[in-house]
């Protein structure tokens, strides 16, 4: 009987409870352990107190503001990155591998420098800045400024997720799309957008998950006023240096949940519009 | 629709894929376009579709010139080796494409649309699968989907790139049948391109040999079999054996030996080769018409007894017999035979490899096109 069940679970890939239990390991020291700290912490608040932190005007806004913030940017590289990814999977160019290598810039940048650059650049004196101000357009010092920082760390994700799918899309698809008489705007939007549109949700849920807690970059350009250009993370870091650790893991608790449930919805996205072509080929 | 090809040039680069090709297509006709990797098949293909452009030269259908037309507008149905369904739609989508993508005022209703979609899936037989994605059809199935879109803008002609090159032997030979009924059925003029000449001479009302870029021969399946007009089409269309011959007046003698195997030859006196297929050698007796060879193995491969011998002169020969035949009984390894030619061709003398032997790709195409050529 035993014999039977041991042969029934053989695979030809060896190692599953050594690797399952490394990643298990893995996953929890690194991950869910650290995670489940800042929620026992911000239990110590109690129900009341948790919510009275949570609930000031103060943090409301700071919530919103990043998460808002961090979707518009991850919208807007939703847009533009495809386009991107398609200029440089269809068309050559001089400098075609110059600016495919500085697409990678965000990731690779230190963030703080990051931040710098753009508030040099859209400052009220600076090269951008300057010509936007006479117009009433303040990006520095504004929540459009943290936008703009949360589209540039993005852009990477999308570009790089999308793009393979571009090149695997194969160039016969265009090509039977035209022989059936489809002209370049139906071949684009009812054949290629689909073909691409589950590694764009991918794209769009990395840079959004990047940006909600990205730091270094946004906190030049913010400005930092409380109620109008204040992140959450810079609002825990404030709430650490006056040492209410508790108040700082009750902020970081409401943006996992708030995180986890966002990125649960466009995984559920991504699902729906995988299921469409569920296999390959 | 009638289809002439006048003086089609095209280059890749350096890399001359097309020099020079004329072609008409009558009205209704199946025809096949055959040849050897890098012999500039599917580019006229891609050509006559409005894929490529030609860098001179006619494509007229009917009696517009289309050389400069973009595909969309030269109304052609046109089939890939990989299908290149739209994966995210579903089989009925996929064929109603062609109709919902017309502008307004030529598109029919949506009912109507669809009505016809199910109609051509009926055609295809895939009644009943018009809710199913291309993912979870066969490949056999996809191709017969893709096959239904093409026609559903009611092309002037159907064009097929290696339609079965990506399916395997069985569901192939099924298709092929297939495809050749429903081409009676519909009557629209089609051309397929293929490098399998089983294919092309099963299939095809006509075939057309090509090679480097120009076209070798046009004719029927007996006409391309039976008279090769080329050491090329001959060796193409089937395993060659090749031996040294020489005419003397009007005689045709074959490696060296003193009874000449023809008495009434056209060409002129000098060296010739003598192009014949293993099946069609047979054993004769010693001192008729033919030559000598001394049999080397022998290997039953199913129905048919393939030996390999050579001759007199030292040249390596194949020959091929029914496993049932008479022959098989003389056909033993060691034994000293002579054999006559059935069936045979005579061609000038030529130095070889340069179109007796086949080039898997040519070499200096450019990478785009030898990627084609393998897939």
């Amino acid at each position: 009987m035993s014999a039977i069940v041991r042969s029934r679970t053989r695979t030809v890939i060896p190692g599953f409870g050594l690797t399952l239990g490394y990643t298990l390991l893995y996953l929890s020291l690194l991950v869910l352990i650290p995670l489940a700290g800042v929620f026992v912490h911000a239990a110590g608040l109690g129900a009341e107190g948790y919510w009275h932190v949570v609930s000031s005007p103060r943090v409301l806004a700071a919530l919103k503001l990043s998460f808002g913030a961090a979707l518009a940017g991850a919208a807007i590289n939703a847009v533009f990155g495809p386009l991107i990814a398609w200029v440089f999977v269809r068309y050559e160019f001089p400098g075609k591998r110059f600016f495919d290598a500085v697409i990678d810039l965000p990731f690779a940048l230190p963030t703080a420098v990051a931040g710098i650059a753009l508030t040099a650049l859209y400052a009220g004196n600076g090269w951008i800045g300057q010509y936007l101000e006479p117009l009433g357009i303040k990006v520095a010092y504004t929540p459009l400024g943290i936008i703009i920082a949360c589209t540039f760390i993005g852009l990477p994700f999308v570009v790089r997720t999308v793009q393979p799918v571009l090149q695997d899309a194969e160039k016969e698809l265009e090509e039977a799309a035209a022989s059936l008489g489809a002209n370049r705007w139906q071949t684009v939007t009812r054949v290629i957008l689909p073909t691409v549109l589950p590694a764009a949700l991918t794209g769009f849920a990395l840079a959004f998950a990047r940006a909600v807690g990205e730091y270094g970059s946004v906190i030049f350009i913010a400005g930092n006023l409380p109620m109008v250009s204040e992140i959450a993370p810079l609002l825990i870091i404030i709430k650490l240096e006056e040492f209410d650790y508790a108040g700082a893991t009750a902020v970081a608790s409401a943006m996992l949940i708030l995180s986890f449930a966002l990125l649960l919805v466009i995984n559920g996205l991504q699902a729906w519009a995988r299921r469409r072509h569920a296999h390959v080929r | 629709m009638e289809i002439k090809v006048r003086g089609i040039h095209k280059a890749f680069g350096s890399f001359p894929a097309l020099g020079g090709v004329d072609l008409d297509i009558a009205s209704g006709e199946l025809v096949a376009l055959l040849g050897p990797s890098g012999s500039g098949k599917t580019t006229l293909l891609r050509v006559i579709a409005g894929l490529e452009f030609p860098d001179r030269g006619a494509i007229v259908f009917g009696e517009e010139d289309m050389a400069g037309r973009p595909i969309r507008e030269r109304r052609v149905g046109f089939v890939f080796q990989h299908y290149a369904l739209f994966k995210h739609m579903t089989v009925l989508d996929n064929v109603a494409f062609g109709l919902r993508v017309r502008e307004r005022r030529e598109r029919p209703p949506e009912a109507l649309i669809r009505e016809r979609a199910r109609e051509l899936l009926e055609l295809v037989q895939l009644g009943g699968l018009d809710q199913r994605y291309p993912a979870q059809l066969s490949g056999g199935q996809r191709q017969r989907v893709a096959l239904a879109r093409a026609l559903a803008i009611e092309p002037r002609v159907l064009l097929l790139d290696e339609p079965f090159g990506a399916l395997d032997a069985k569901v192939r030979k099924d298709l092929r049948r297939w495809l050749r009924q429903l081409h009676d059925k519909t009557g629209v003029t089609t051309i397929f391109v293929t490098h399998d000449q089983e294919e092309a001479l099963e299939l095809a009302d006509r075939v057309v040999v090509m090679n480097r870029g120009r076209i070798e021969q046009v004719g029927t399946t007996d006409e391309v079999y039976e008279q090769p007009a080329t050491p090329f089409v001959f060796d193409f269309l089937g395993n060659t054996n090749v031996l040294p011959g020489e005419v003397r007046g009007r005689e045709v003698y074959v490696d060296g030996q003193d009874t000449p195997i023809v008495t009434a030859s056209l060409h002129g006196s000098g060296p010739v080769d003598v192009y014949v297929r293993p099946g069609d050698l047979r054993v004769t007796e010693p001192g008729a018409p033919g030559f000598d060879a001394v049999i080397r193995s022998t290997q039953r491969t199913g129905p048919i007894l393939r030996c390999e011998a050579v001759t007199a002169s030292g040249q390596a020969i194949e020959i091929e017999v029914p496993h049932l035949h008479y022959d098989t009984q003389t056909l033993r390894p060691q034994q000293h035979v002579r054999l006559r030619l059935n069936q045979f061709s005579v061609f000038p003398r030529q130095t070889r490899n340069r179109d007796g032997t086949l080039p898997d790709v040519v070499p200096n195409a450019p990478a785009e096109y030898r990627a084609r050529g393998r897939a």
